[in-house]
């Protein structure tokens, strides 16, 4: 690992021509253009483009899951009070069963917390052939019976919607009977070409079914929701302790820490920030067609990043006491960061990290990096769109496949009672000038270096490659890629969960990254690998001679 | 109380499963196929199945699991899993060179109706599949069965698709070791080797999924069953089938196609059912028990003699695979234990009556239930409490609440290592079980005790 550190870049497009070359002819031809060498933002702004959200090609290992995972898992799953039955053969509801570390606070013994149960139908083959939806029906009553909650989602896989069972006629009818809110989402695995398409079903089904239910306003003067931060290892707890800090009303995250009523309520916040562009940007825009609400991209990874998107927030607001407090927030909390990056920053500067994950984190954490001194010398999203790559001025020019096209898109009014503007193109433009643009985001690519490398859906086969090429010192990515990472003597680190650590958001989150990068890139263990008999080149002949 | 909306009054259910204690087919496909040499796991559906199955196997065993997906989406589920799988076979051959891959179907490709062998020939006439190579398949429709018949499913296409019938039956015995940890199937082959058998152990994870960290990914490590020793079990005296649900198809389909007699044993999880694997080994192989052997079954059972006072008539509750469940009622029976609720979430009534069977000797009633679920498990625990809970990760919930001691064992353990390490197998693996359950009774008994009877000497 040593030597690694003096180890000069590799030429990027050598590094893409050997990973093209073992592929099938027509499958390297598609990959060519998921592998990007990444370029500094031209005079217009534009970066290289890149194909993404695309199929990946059958047989080739990749890091993505299903639309069902991109649903049930990641949205619907940090929400503690809907009580979530997955329709269908028993794998999918237990393989998303309490893996994705969505950490939630009840006020007390008696809140409610659905967290720890898998409910499905454990369709068997008789469903399959003559239907499921009395079964679901079923399931219903008895989950009813046993919980009693004030909402039921349904979550439909793969089978269901091959045999046609109508999830959501099943919904309305139980709504009718239990007097409950009960509503479907048709998240089958097959749709789509990754998670992403869960994502946008789920943000649909939430934004009709449950946002803006309740108009009760919760007390503060300044009340926005969280988009797209999930509470994986307590992240969201860190962020609602700092607006609670900074005297910001969080009114709904989506979805960590989350409960249906925060869901409800929604609509009633003056500002969306969203975190995970990826998963969520739908909801910021719909909410914004039909309550006025307004979006801005924030970034609560890394100490700067969290300062600024405090400032942003507080910069919306326009007022000078909000103003004040957030910047003696930030005052208090920057210091003991500071002194914990500047411990850690002797150790890990000039190391170099890759991150092959999520559909915002690849991006973020980059910003962890940077506090730390280290380069991300390659980059890639596992269910990004063009968009999270090049920002969203790409929008119009990206086409519309028919794998998109299977997702519905919601035709969205502004509602004539509650729509109400929150900003007037007098404040918009007052706060565009002072650099807080709405409904904007610049992707990734923009803020990573020259020559680095960019790979939308990385394969394993890529991955060795780049391990090989680079030596990284630290590579991100998920449990699947863990451990063949790791073999090669490179440590890595989860980005979905975490390894269990965290939090990492916020400030006191990003010491305990800091903390943790140090500990991985300068870890002992790294250098046992070799044992010492096969140290030198001839043991034998010096065993002789020690023994002579 | 984590599982605070657990109610200890059992509501009737038809429709719903809370908590499982199974999984679906595919995956335990998938696991099996990993203990050939050279063989890359490929599933047959959307991606999602693949993610999962990866995901849930790596948590468990901390190791690489390399495996494909032919990568459904809404095109393939309507016109058919042809061209995927096609595709998927050119670019396995391409980029991980396998000997062998095995594809499992999924809930998808099954409801669709994929003809699996009839794409492969297509592929194979297309020039797709490589001079020596194999590309076997087993129906693994997750509304059917458990990860534990999916295991199976695997394992006798290992026998369809490899096993040759020899005209002579040589002296080695197959053993199919059931769904087990790789340090258990190296022990069942340490017990064998130490008998003087030879023996094919098929499927074989060990040596795969316990890989040494040697700065090096090897995509095939150096484990698993070799094509060849799979093609000579047809040549073979016998086959020991260990566990029924998990062995007996392959055993069954390699008596029917090659005429290699089937012994169904339990799996050898404690000292009787140790005791019934070695002398069916001596038996059919014709070779004498070693002393070797015989002071390890001596040094366990001296163990169990020495503390049976800590273990005589405590009540275990046990949730697990079929065949885990039933050669561990037999072990606990045999310790003085009394097993007094007993989940697995494989269908199956068979196991229902083994264990009622096994836990007649026992000071005390089962409650016995096949295609059950944890939250049944819980329910029966909090209507009559026990001294230890016996089960997998998602066990530790109900042990928190119920402030209960818990032993994890069986499919997945997700927050603890060594199961992968050391096996429970034989007897040595019955002491390390003993071992792990007398620490969790006596922690028990110290953490409770009142100072004046907090003891030094147990």
């Amino acid at each position: 690992m040593e030597a690694a550190k003096t180890h000069a870049l590799p030429d990027p497009e050598a590094v893409k021509q050997a990973m093209l070359e073992k592929f099938p002819a027509k499958v390297a031809k598609k990959r060519a253009k998921q592998i990007v060498v990444n370029r500094a933002p031209d005079a217009a702004g534009r970066v290289p483009e890149i194909h993404a959200n695309a199929r990946t090609s059958p047989g080739v290992i990749t890091q993505r899951g299903c639309t069902y995972a991109g649903c049930k898992g990641v949205i619907l799953g940090p929400v503690r009070d809907i009580l979530t039955i997955t329709h269908g053969p028993v794998g999918c509801g237990f393989y998303s069963w309490l893996t994705r570390r969505n950490q939630t606070r009840t006020q007390g013994p008696d809140d409610v917390n659905y967290m720890p149960y898998a409910l499905m139908t454990d369709m068997q083959e008789e469903d399959i052939v003559f239907g499921g939806e009395k079964k679901l029906r079923q399931a219903v009553r008895e989950a009813y019976e046993t919980f009693r909650p004030q909402a039921i989602a349904l979550c439909a896989t793969c089978p269901v919607g091959l045999i046609g069972d109508d999830i959501h006629a099943v919904a309305r009818e139980m709504k009718e009977e239990l007097g409950i809110n009960v509503f479907a989402f048709s998240c089958e695995g097959y749709k789509g070409v990754s998670q992403s398409a869960g994502h946008h079903i789920a943000n649909n089904q939430v934004f009709k079914h449950v946002v803006g239910l309740d108009d009760t306003t919760p007390e503060g003067e300044y009340r926005i929701n969280i988009l797209g931060e999930y509470n994986i290892g307590g992240d969201a707890f860190e962020i609602e302790r700092l607006l609670e800090k900074c005297g910001i009303t969080l009114v709904a995250s989506f979805s960590g820490n989350a409960t249906y009523e925060q869901f409800a309520r929604a609509h009633t916040a003056d500002l969306n920030a969203i975190m995970c562009h990826r998963s969520i940007n739908y909801m910021g825009d719909m909410m914004e067609k039909k309550f006025g609400v307004p979006w801005i991209k924030v970034n609560f990874i890394g100490a700067q990043a969290t300062a600024k998107s405090l400032r942003r927030i507080a910069q919306y607001f326009e007022d000078p006491e909000l103003l004040a407090r957030v910047e003696q927030v930030i005052a208090e909390e920057l210091p003991e960061v500071e002194r914990a990056a500047a411990e850690v920053r002797p150790r890990t500067a000039g190391k170099r990290a890759m991150l092959f994950v999520g559909g915002s984190r690849a991006h973020h954490y980059q910003e962890l990096f940077r506090e730390l001194g280290m380069e991300t010398v390659a980059a890639g999203y596992e269910f990004g769109h063009r968009d999270d790559y090049e920002g969203r001025a790409v929008l119009p020019s990206v086409k519309v496949d028919a794998d998109s096209r299977n997702i519905e898109e919601l035709e969205v009014e502004p509602d004539p009672a509650r729509f109400r503007p929150r900003t007037g193109p007098e404040k918009a433009a007052r706060l565009g000038a002072g650099g807080l643009s709405f409904a904007e985001y610049q992707g990734m690519m923009a803020e990573m270096a020259e020559k680095t490398l960019v790979i939308d859906d990385i394969s394993h086969h890529e991955t060795e490659v780049l391990l090989k090429k680079y030596r990284p010192h630290i590579f991100c990515a998920g449990i699947k890629e863990k451990y063949a990472v790791q073999k090669w003597g490179i440590p890595l680190k989860q980005l979905h969960s975490y390894d269990y650590g965290g939090p990492y958001a916020g400030f006191r989150g990003a010491a305990n990254f800091y903390r943790d990068i140090d500990r991985m890139v300068n870890s002992r263990v790294w250098t046992y690998v070799t044992p010492p008999w096969e140290a030198e080149e001839a043991p034998e002949a010096k065993a002789v001679y020690a023994c002579g | 109380m984590l599982l605070r909306h657990t109610p200890a009054e059992i509501q009737e259910r038809s429709a719903l499963t809370i908590n499982p204690a199974k999984t679906c087919q595919p995956i335990g496909a998938m696991y099996a196929a990993l203990g050939i040499h050279r063989c890359f796991p490929h599933s047959h559906g959307s991606q999602g199945c693949c993610a999962y199955h990866r995901s849930m196997l790596t948590r468990h065993y901390k190791e690489p699991i390399m495996a494909g997906t032919s990568s459904f989406t809404e095109g393939a589920s309507v016109f058919g899993g042809m061209a995927n799988l096609t595709q998927a076979v050119d670019a396995i051959f391409h980029l991980y060179e396998p000997d062998v891959i095995a594809v499992h179907t999924t809930c998808l490709s099954e409801t669709i109706g994929d003809d699996i062998p009839q794409i492969v020939s297509s592929a194979r006439d297309a020039g797709k599949i490589p001079e020596g190579r194999h590309v076997i398949h087993a129906n693994t429709p997750s509304y059917v069965g458990s990860h534990v018949t999916g295991f199976a499913a695997m394992t006798k296409a290992m026998v369809d698709y490899f096993a040759e019938p020899g005209r002579e039956k040589g002296s080695g015995v197959n053993i199919i070791p059931g769904y087990v940890e790789p340090a258990d199937m190296a022990e069942i082959q340490r017990l064998a080797r130490a008998l003087g058998v030879e023996a094919v152990v098929f499927p074989d994870t060990s040596g795969v999924l316990d890989a040494p960290q040697t700065g090096r990914h090897e995509f095939y490590p150096r484990g698993g069953v070799t094509l060849e020793a799979l093609r000579s079990t047809g040549a073979r005296r016998a086959t020991l089938a260990l566990g029924s649900t998990a062995s007996s198809p392959a055993a069954r389909a390699l008596e029917a196609k090659c005429g290699v007699p089937a012994l169904q044993l339990d799996l050898p999880i404690g000292l009787l059912a140790t005791d019934q694997f070695v002398d069916a080994l001596r038996r059919t192989a014709g070779v004498a028990v070693p002393e070797a052997v015989s002071v390890e079954r001596g040094q366990l059972l001296d163990l169990i003699t020495d503390m049976e006072q800590y273990l005589h008539g405590r009540s275990v509750a046990v949730a697990g695979d079929p065949d885990q469940v039933v050669a561990l009622t037999g072990f606990l029976v045999s310790l003085g234990m009394r097993p007094a609720h007993v989940v697995t979430g494989t269908p199956g009534k068979e196991v229902e009556r083994r264990v009622r069977e096994l836990a007649a000797g026992a000071p005390g009633p089962v409650n016995v239930k096949a295609g059950g679920d944890l939250f049944l498990f819980h329910q029966w625990i909090k209507q009559e409490p026990v001294d230890l809970i016996i089960g997998n990760t998602y066990c530790k919930y109900i042990a928190r609440d119920e402030d209960i001691p818990l032993v994890r064992h069986g499919f997945p353990v997700l927050d603890r290592i060594g199961h992968v390490a050391f096996p429970t197998v034989g007897y040595r693996g019955a002491m390390r079980l003993l071992e792990k359950i007398l620490d969790a009774l006596l922690d028990r008994q110290d953490r409770d005790a009142p100072e004046e009877s907090f003891e030094l000497v147990m």
